[in-house]
């Protein structure tokens, strides 16, 4: 295979290492330079580069590289054990174009704490060559909502300067499919399965983006690849505020949500359209905002989907549609509804 | 044990006279290595080093970040993030909250980041108890850090200061753990000698400079490891069994060339302060002619010396060797000062339930290869900052003299100074 070489990376004291892709400089303007995907990927070069080995058909690249499209310069990406972790580099290969740390599981947001520290501390004594190094830390439902927590939440609370992404699978993935507080109602995971007395998960999925929200920090946000204009515009605000940034992205997973390989967008769009999974941002200046597609349905009810929708292509809901569980298909109806009503309640630009 | 020198480059009458307590030497000694972030969290009875250098930091004496991270897991992990970044990375702990640490301490090591952590030793629960023994430190053993235990509160700022030069030293770039007793070092007040704070600087040739270097298809010269966006690197990926075990024999390679290095800083520094400990592996006392020798780690080691000195001035043929560097462990050079010794008795305070004292463990795996191997005694003590008064060592040495006579050890592992 021939060598494949990096774009120019000048070393050049005060010039940044990686071409800024498709925000100006500084950006704060609503649209980006380039608004066709098509030509986004054909002229642009991502931070994760092909050959990785996640799934056919897994969303969580598609999010990294949306991402990395915003990203404004010369960027340390942290990534917490999971798919993303292990499967872009196996060594001796790696997948990143980006310097890449990988420590633990539950400890990404405190690792991504020592790693801005230390650039504060370089610049400070005049040993930084650029003139901000961003830090975005990518982390999975399991490492975010559950064992990572705690780091997470100390970290936002320190008001460490990052951007913290949770790709958000709704299980744990890598080891198998296991429950998380990530994992919604009813869903089928290897240790919420459906059997014959209880139906998958009991309990509902934790609110990570409001908790994020309740911690005061200057920007959350939710996402999906789906809405991928959305999502780059809300990566390069995250990153662009002073402090401590959240996007919770939802990342559809074929093998574990039990879906088509070609189906991990469609049920993005979904997600979106059933209410199941709002777009939003929030900023202690603004409150809630709804964006894309979630501020069109609010605006006009009659495009919100039933969940059906959302459940009918995918074998973890699959108990959900026989006859018997009617009933429970209407309980998760009613909860994803009760969580967009309040939403809706919260939201500063919902139409009175 | 600190020997005089006749001329060292900084007189003493240079040196600055400060009464401090353990933490605070060991805070004083990070301030002046000039250590870019310190990420800690308090327990006892390492708290006073978090303290004292929040102080430095809120003065504005330091340039260093302080990231009060909300747990030990998050403090060790924050340093790997900084050090993998390029920075000069402390941190300091005890007991339990070295045992949150546990699973990143073999990260920190295997990624080779040049970490320096304090220990200010102390139980491991339960049940809950804040007082001094090494069974934290030993919990560390296998974890592919430098270990380094120090007797005094001299030592403990010295050490300091040491572990970054060893840390760094291009032939090691592992993380070091400089131990010291809990209450017995790290609270108690003692006169030292500091050095000025550039001599600091220049003894460890400024801010940190080393790193390891790795050779990737990408870049057609070797780089250095670290997170630099000029030349990205992936840091900490997963690793099979195609390469796994190589990787740990770099780990196992580098740990080799610690002893030459821990010897070779003792001495920098002996010329620097007229300070120095041993060869800064084992400091042995009264060990040539000796029937008898004990072992021991930290502060213990001078009350053991002052019974061998006082048994030798009646006459008695006993010496000491406390151990300095633990992991690696000396067993060639500790073989060797043993030869020809009738009985060793070894000290730990700390214990493998359901085996022996750490230390004992190494010291009888050191002297296997002797053709004449002395008798061994392992002596648990201290537990829990359970006192190890005078009189009950040299009781000890009696014992162990009674043992060279007879040639015979009733009891292999004994228990010192706990009720019947
Ligand atoms: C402390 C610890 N506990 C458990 C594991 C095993 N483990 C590795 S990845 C993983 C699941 C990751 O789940 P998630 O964060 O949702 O990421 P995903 O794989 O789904 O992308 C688990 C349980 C681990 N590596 N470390
Ligand atoms: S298991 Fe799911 S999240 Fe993991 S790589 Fe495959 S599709 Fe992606
Ligand atoms: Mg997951």
């Amino acid at each position: 295979m021939p060598k494949q070489t990096l774009p120019q990376v000048p070393i050049k004291k005060g010039e940044p290492a990686y071409k800024l892709w498709i925000f100006e400089p500084g950006w704060k303007g609503e649209l980006p330079l380039i608004l066709n995907p098509r030509q986004l990927a054909e002229q642009k070069r991502p931070a994760l580069l092909p050959g990785h080995r996640l799934c056919a058909g897994c969303a969580a690249p598609i999010i990294v590289k949306l991402a990395s499209f915003a990203f404004r310069g010369p960027t340390i990406v942290v990534n917490a054990t999971g798919c993303l972790e292990v499967a872009t580099t196996i060594f001796p290969y790696t997948s990143w174009a980006v310097p890449w740390i990988h420590n633990a599981f539950e400890n990404a947001a405190s690792t991504g704490s020592g790693v801005e520290a230390a650039i504060k501390a370089l610049k400070k004594t005049g040993r930084l060559p650029y003139d901000h190094v961003d830090v975005v830390i990518f982390g999975g439902d399991g490492g975010t909502f559950d064992i990572g927590f705690q780091a997470l939440s100390g970290a936002a609370e320190r008001g460490h300067d990052f951007l913290y992404i949770l790709y958000d699978n709704e299980a744990y993935m890598n080891t198998g499919i296991q429950r998380s507080g990530g994992t919604p109602p009813f869903a089928w995971t290897t240790t919420s399965p459906v059997g014959k007395v209880i139906p998958g998960k009991q309990q509902a999925k934790k609110p990570i983006a409001d908790i994020m929200v309740a911690h005061r920090i200057p920007y959350v946000a939710t996402a999906t690849p789906a809405h991928w204009l959305d999502l780059m515009k809300k990566v390069r605000k995250g990153i662009e505020v002073d402090g401590p940034a959240f996007i919770h992205a939802l990342s559809p997973c074929d093998r574990g949500w039990r879906h088509g390989t070609e189906l991990a967008i469609e049920i993005a769009r979904r997600a979106v359209d059933t209410c199941y999974f709002p777009l939003w941002e929030w900023t202690p200046e603004t409150g809630y905002m709804l964006t894309d597609r979630s501020l069109a349905i609010a605006r006009n009810p009659s495009l919100k989907q039933p969940i059906e929708k959302f459940v009918e292509v995918q074998g973890r809901f699959k108990h959900l549609l026989k006859p018997e569980n009617r009933e429970l298909l209407k309980k998760f109806q009613e909860y994803v509804d009760m969580v967009w009503e309040d939403l809706l309640k919260r939201a500063v630009n919902t139409p009175k | 044990m600190t020997e005089a020198v006749k001329t060292p480059k900084i007189p003493p009458e240079k040196q600055i006279l400060m009464t401090v307590n353990g933490d605070e030497a060991v805070a004083y000694a990070a301030k002046q290595s000039l250590v870019d972030v310190v990420a800690a969290y308090p327990i006892t009875p390492q708290t006073i080093i978090v303290e004292k250098f929040s102080e430095f930091v809120a003065d504005g004496e330091v340039h260093t970040e302080f990231v009060p991270v909300e747990s030990e897991h998050s403090a060790m992990s924050a340093c790997v993030g900084a050090a993998a970044a390029g920075a000069r990375a402390f941190t300091a702990t005890a007991a339990n909250g070295l045992a949150l640490m546990w699973e990143i301490l073999y990260i920190a090591a295997s990624l080779r980041l040049p970490i320096v952590l304090a220990v200010a030793n102390r139980a491991l629960s339960a049940p809950i108890n804040i007082h001094n023994d090494h069974s934290d430190a030993y919990g560390m053993r296998d974890s592919g850090w430098v270990q380094i235990f120090v007797e005094n509160v001299q030592e403990a700022y010295d050490t300091t200061i040491q572990a970054f030069k060893i840390a760094e030293d291009e032939r090691v770039l592992l993380p070091v753990a400089v131990n010291l007793d809990g209450f017995f070092l790290s609270h108690t007040l003692e006169n030292i000698r500091m050095l000025p704070d550039e001599e600091v600087h220049k003894f460890l040739g400024g801010y940190r400079k080393t790193y390891p270097k790795v050779k990737v298809d990408y870049f057609d010269e070797e780089v250095p490891l670290i997170l630099n966006p000029a030349r990205p690197l992936s840091f900490g990926p997963l690793d099979l069994y195609d390469y796994y075990f190589e990787h740990k024999m770099h780990q196992i390679e580098a740990m080799k060339r610690v002893p030459e290095v821990v010897r070779e800083v003792n001495e920098k520094w002996y010329e620097l302060t007229g300070r120095k400990y041993g060869d800064g592996v084992l400091v042995p006392y009264g060990v040539e002619d000796a029937d008898v020798v004990v072992t021991v780690l930290g502060s213990t080691g001078g009350t053991v010396r002052h019974i061998v000195k006082k048994l030798r001035s009646r006459g008695y043929k006993v010496g000491t060797i406390r151990i300095r560097l633990f992991r690696p462990f000396p067993h060639k050079e500790l073989a060797e000062m043993l030869k020809g010794v009738k009985v060793v008795g070894v000290m730990d305070r700390g214990i493998s339930f359901g085996s022996y004292g750490p230390s004992f463990l190494d010291i009888n795996t050191a002297l296997y290869d002797l053709k004449e191997r002395p008798l061994l005694v392992n002596y648990v003590y201290g537990l829990g900052g359970r006192d190890a008064p005078p009189e009950m060592i040299e009781k000890m040495f009696m014992e162990l003299l009674e043992i060279a006579k007879t040639g015979e050890v009733k009891e292999r592992l004994k228990f010192l100074g706990v009720r019947e």
